[in-house]
């Protein structure tokens, strides 16, 4: 018997994942196949190399010789169609692939809401390699680009901003939002946001749509017009990171069922049996507690592509993740947050918050009133150690066990200045 | 190819400000002082002339740094590292590599063009260092007084950029004001202080407490031992403290907190690296095939600086047994006892922790220093254990391990390998700490669940080449017995992964396949199968 084949379309986290524990569970013929760039890179580090932190080969997590040694098989193209019964895709290149069972993990591509100029020169998102080139084309300095404007105030297009701050290009920053990420984040967070990333520099702009982008006769950009308040605002570059939607086109011609994303099931399965969806580009049929059915997160593609691994190789697995966390940075302030905590309380829920006096430090607590029930923690300027909120949210502790542990939590570089205390001090106080 | 170019090229780092242009001017001024000396070309009075060429070195570089550092705030700002010419491997780093590397081979092999004069006047640059030389100790300057000068200026200016770079980070503060305090006191001020209470009749070896034996590969040789000897108490003391240094304090440390407390917080090589080599610190090179030659070629340069300290003491031991009541056999007894517990006590508690060839090679090691030590209780050898004259063994380490290989490539190629070449590829010390820091000790940097986003700054930011994001995005803690727990990998990571911590030994080398966030059925699942 051949060794079935295995082809899996895109060489993100998700994909690579998956095809790391197909490898470690099985040597079944494995191919990877994507567009994008030979290896696997680390889109989360985009930003670093543009600010010159790293170079484009710190952002491989392995080295070249790894996908050989481990008997991967890569393909640098672009797949055009999928043909599920025939067991088949087709490439750029007219090459015709079989595979036994497909992993379809192609990610993201950025919004665009179809505003007049969104495909002008100059008009850009960042998610992939060739954003991050043309963006250095677009923007290399601050003669070249003498102001950017972003349009969408999300995790990316902070960095964004900060990516051009370094290079000295002023930045107008529209946000949609009444607070910086609040449509996330509770105000109290979303304002000590505003101030820090306007402390920067950026000229932010809060309750801002755009309305349009301007566009000289050659076709590029010189403007964009806001639609509050018809205002132009000259710029040579315009960053679009109003978030990101599936990247499945090509899936739209077949058979396998889609919505946003391609629609799976508990076992990450389309409608076809032998083909999965993993990562970005996945939208559960189900409803996972309070999770999205599109997560567009780096974790969700990693615990994805380690249980598909199981499924395919003969121990059919649920995907059942775990408590929801996240971490992002706000120029010089670390978030990160352990189980839920939403922008407004729900219906039950109550929220404890305590912000250093002077500093951009502070955390937030959700609980459940009437039990006391734990339910989620937003920390910002300290660090807080994952295994414990984990093991407090699988024990179900109470608000008032977790704040009383809290040095545990505490996951700060050592001699740094701790804050348990006046947060156990604030904590009595507001619950007499 | 697309891939290798560097993406960023365009970014435009080297334009300097006019403060940053200022103080460059007046910090080259300064060396340039130096520099005339060396030509014989001093216009005023020597004191003056070296004051002001420190003075004006130290404004220059905490000027500069606080030029950079001033417009930014607190926060990691490795802002076009790999696009600087000077720390991406440029012209000037290059041209600073070369300079540097010349500097210290006239150091070692030709102190007589920096004007050093033995047994009369020095001149030229020696002779400017001659008053404040004269201050400290008494004595007139020699190239190490120069040398020792300058290193120490160094750490203490760099470590003030350091502090003013990671000011927000406290235990990057901290760790730096502590490699300043040990090179500024115990490497530096008090040695030269000890050379006060030398007379005709008492004198006491130039003694750094803080260099150990076998980074100090020359404490234990014979006209050292005399002087200890011959000093009484006093000597006798630091004789004593010179052996429980390696054999009890560094233990004792190295199992509380790492082998960091040495190499980060109080060597000064370390403290050299840590604070003017810290912009070269990327420059280190991460791939397996580096890790490897790092641990041959270390263990090699360990097992040499051993052999050739046993010979040497041997040498001597026989010379004159009314003066040491320790006799050649009993010396080597002793080492081998030592050795052998050591071996015993890896192979049968530690076995599993090492892999395959550290086995082998620790088994050879063992054989060979055993089989060579025991010639001396065969006839007709006794004069030259270890085949070698002892002589030849100790000048052929101090040339090509304490001179050529710590001196001229671990801090000339700065600019070019990173900073910690020595510390990584070549010290003894580092080697005997790092092999109890992976198996006998309680530190270890833990990685936070499933945080790591795989973004890579902890590997590159890494001095010494660890691939620290290999274990980061498994949720594996990072034993390394290279790791000199700079704390840097934890400064730059943006997604606070990263907890150098002294913690209990259990689960301390940990190592699951699925990380922390995922369901955790499956994760029991996998740990059963
Ligand atoms: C700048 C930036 C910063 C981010 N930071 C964070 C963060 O800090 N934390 C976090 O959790 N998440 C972050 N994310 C989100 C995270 O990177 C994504 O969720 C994750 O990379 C998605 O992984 P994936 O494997 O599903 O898809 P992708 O990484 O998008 O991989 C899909 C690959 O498939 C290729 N492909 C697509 N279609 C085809 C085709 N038809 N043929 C061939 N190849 C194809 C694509 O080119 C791509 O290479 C960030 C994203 C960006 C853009
Ligand atoms: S692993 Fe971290 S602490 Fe250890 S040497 Fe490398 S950067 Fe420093
Ligand atoms: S540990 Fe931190 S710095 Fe290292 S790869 Fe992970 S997220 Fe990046």
């Amino acid at each position: 018997m051949t060794q079935e084949h295995i082809v899996i379309i895109g060489n993100g986290i998700a994909g690579v994942t998956a095809a790391r524990h197909i490898r470690k569970l099985s040597d079944k013929k494995v191919t990877i196949i994507s567009s994008e760039s030979e290896y696997f890179f680390s889109r989360t580090a985009l930003m670093y190399v543009y600010m010159g932190h790293m170079k484009w080969q710190h952002l491989k997590p392995y080295e070249d010789h790894f996908w050989r040694k481990n008997n991967f098989n890569l393909v640098q193209d672009h797949v055009i169609d999928i043909f599920p019964e025939q067991h088949q895709i087709e490439l750029r290149s007219k090459r015709k692939i079989h595979f036994d069972q497909l992993i379809i993990a192609t990610g993201s591509k950025p919004n665009k809401f179809g505003w007049p100029g969104e495909n002008a020169n100059g008009v850009q998102g960042l998610y992939s390699k060739q954003d991050l080139e043309l963006l250095e084309k677009n923007a290399p300095d601050n003669k070249t680009c003498r102001r950017a404007v972003i349009v969408g105030g999300g995790l990316i297009g902070v960095e964004l901003a900060e990516m051009l701050h370094t290079r000295k290009i002023p930045v107008t920053f529209l946000v949609r939002e009444s607070n910086f990420w609040n449509n996330v984040l509770p105000d109290e967070e979303a304002k000590m946001l505003n101030k820090h990333i306007k402390s920067h520099g950026i000229d932010l702009r809060l309750n801002t749509n755009l309305e349009k982008i301007l566009v000289d006769e050659n076709n590029r950009v010189y403007a964009v017009k806001v639609k509050e308040s018809d205002e132009i605002i000259n710029c040579d570059l315009v960053g679009l990171t109003a978030g990101v939607s599936p990247n499945i086109e090509f899936v739209k011609d077949s058979k396998i069922e889609t919505n946003r994303g391609i629609l799976v099931n508990r076992y990450l399965q389309t409608n076809y049996k032998h083909i999965y969806a993993i990562g970005d580009c996945a939208e559960q049929r189900e409803n996972i507690g309070y999770r999205k059915p599109i997560e567009a997160v780096w974790y969700t593609g990693r615990m994805m592509g380690e249980t598909v691994a199981q499924t395919i190789c003969g121990k059919p697995m649920h995907y059942n993740p775990g408590h929801w966390f996240n971490s992002a940075k706000f120029f010089d302030i670390e978030y990160q947050t352990y189980g839920w905590v939403f922008n407004q309380p729900k219906e039950g829920h109550e929220h404890f918050f305590w912000k250093h006096p002077e500093k951009d430090i502070c955390i937030h607590i959700n609980y459940e009133k009437r039990s006391r029930k734990f339910i989620g923690f937003n920390t910002f300027g300290i660090r807080m150690r994952h295994v414990f909120f984990n093991q407090c949210l699988d024990a179900s502790a109470t608000v008032d066990d977790v704040v009383k542990h809290l040095h545990l939590a505490n996951f700060d570089p050592e001699l740094y200045k701790t804050y348990e205390k006046s947060i156990q001090q604030a904590f009595k106080t507001q619950q007499i | 190819m697309s891939t290798s170019a560097n993406i960023s090229a365009t970014a435009s780092a080297d334009n300097l400000n006019a403060q940053q242009k200022i103080a460059l001017f007046i910090g080259f001024s300064g060396l340039f002082i130096l520099v005339l000396a060396v030509f014989k070309i001093v216009v005023v009075n020597q004191l003056v002339a070296l004051l002001s060429s420190l003075i004006f070195i130290s404004i220059g570089i905490i000027w500069y740094a606080k030029s950079t550092y001033k417009g930014q705030s607190p926060g990691v700002k490795n802002n076009f590292i790999y696009v600087s010419n000077l720390t991406n491997r440029g012209f000037w780093a290059y041209l600073l590599g070369l300079s540097l590397t010349g500097f210290y081979i006239i150091l070692y092999f030709y102190p007589e063009i920096l004007g050093l004069v033995k047994n009369g006047q020095n001149t030229r640059l020696i002779a400017l260092f001659d008053p404040l030389s004269r201050v400290l100790s008494g004595n007139p300057a020699s190239q190490w007084f120069v040398y020792g000068t300058l290193y120490t200026i160094a750490i203490l200016t760099f470590g003030i950029k350091a502090l003013l770079k990671y000011r927000h980070n406290s235990y990057q503060k901290v760790r730096t004001l502590s490699v300043i305090f040990f090179q500024l006191s115990f490497a530096f001020i008090i040695p030269e202080l000890m050379a006060r209470l030398n007379t005709n009749n008492f004198s006491l070896p130039y003694y750094d407490l803080k260099n150990i034996w076998p980074l100090n590969y020359y404490n234990f040789e014979q006209y050292r031992v005399d002087q200890f000897i011959n000093a009484g108490s006093i000597g006798l003391a630091l004789l004593i403290f010179g052996i429980i240094s390696i054999f009890i304090i560094t233990p004792i440390l190295t199992f509380k907190y790492g082998k960091r407390w040495y190499c980060s917080w109080v060597c000064g090589c370390g403290g050299l690296a840590e604070t003017a080599g810290d912009s070269f610190r990327h420059l280190s090179n991460k791939s397996i095939n580096a890790w490897r030659f790092e641990r041959w070629l270390i263990h090699l340069v360990t097992v040499f600086i051993t052999l050739a300290t046993i010979a040497v003491v041997y040498s001597y031991l026989g010379d004159d047994s009314s003066k040491y009541w320790l006799t050649r056999s009993t010396f080597l007894i002793a080492v081998m006892s030592i050795l052998s517990l050591v071996f015993a006590l890896i192979m049968i508690f530690k076995r599993n922790a090492l892999q395959k060839d550290a086995i082998y090679a620790a088994i050879a090691f063992f054989i060979i220093i055993g089989s060579l030590i025991s010639m001396h209780f065969i006839d007709g050898y006794q004069q030259q254990l270890f085949l070698f004259e002892a002589e030849t063994l100790r000048s052929s380490y101090g040339f090509l391990i304490g001179s050529i290989f710590s001196g001229v490539i671990g801090t000339g190629f700065y600019p070019i390998f990173g900073n910690r070449v020595w510390c990584r590829f070549g010290c003894p010390m580092a080697a005997i700490l790092g092999l109890q820091q992976r198996l006998f000790s309680k530190f270890r940097i833990t990685t936070n669940g499933g945080q790591c986003i795989s973004c890579g700054n902890c590997s590159t930011y890494c001095e010494m080449g660890i691939d620290v994001r290999a274990y980061a995005q498994k949720g594996e803690n990072i034993v390394r017995s290279s790791c000199v727990g700079c704390g840097i990998c934890a400064n730059v990571c943006p997604r606070g992964v990263l907890k150098l911590e002294n913690d209990n030994l259990d689960h301390r080398i940990n190592s699951e396949d699925i990380l922390l966030g995922n369901d955790v059925d499956l994760k029991d699942f996998l740990k059963k199968s």
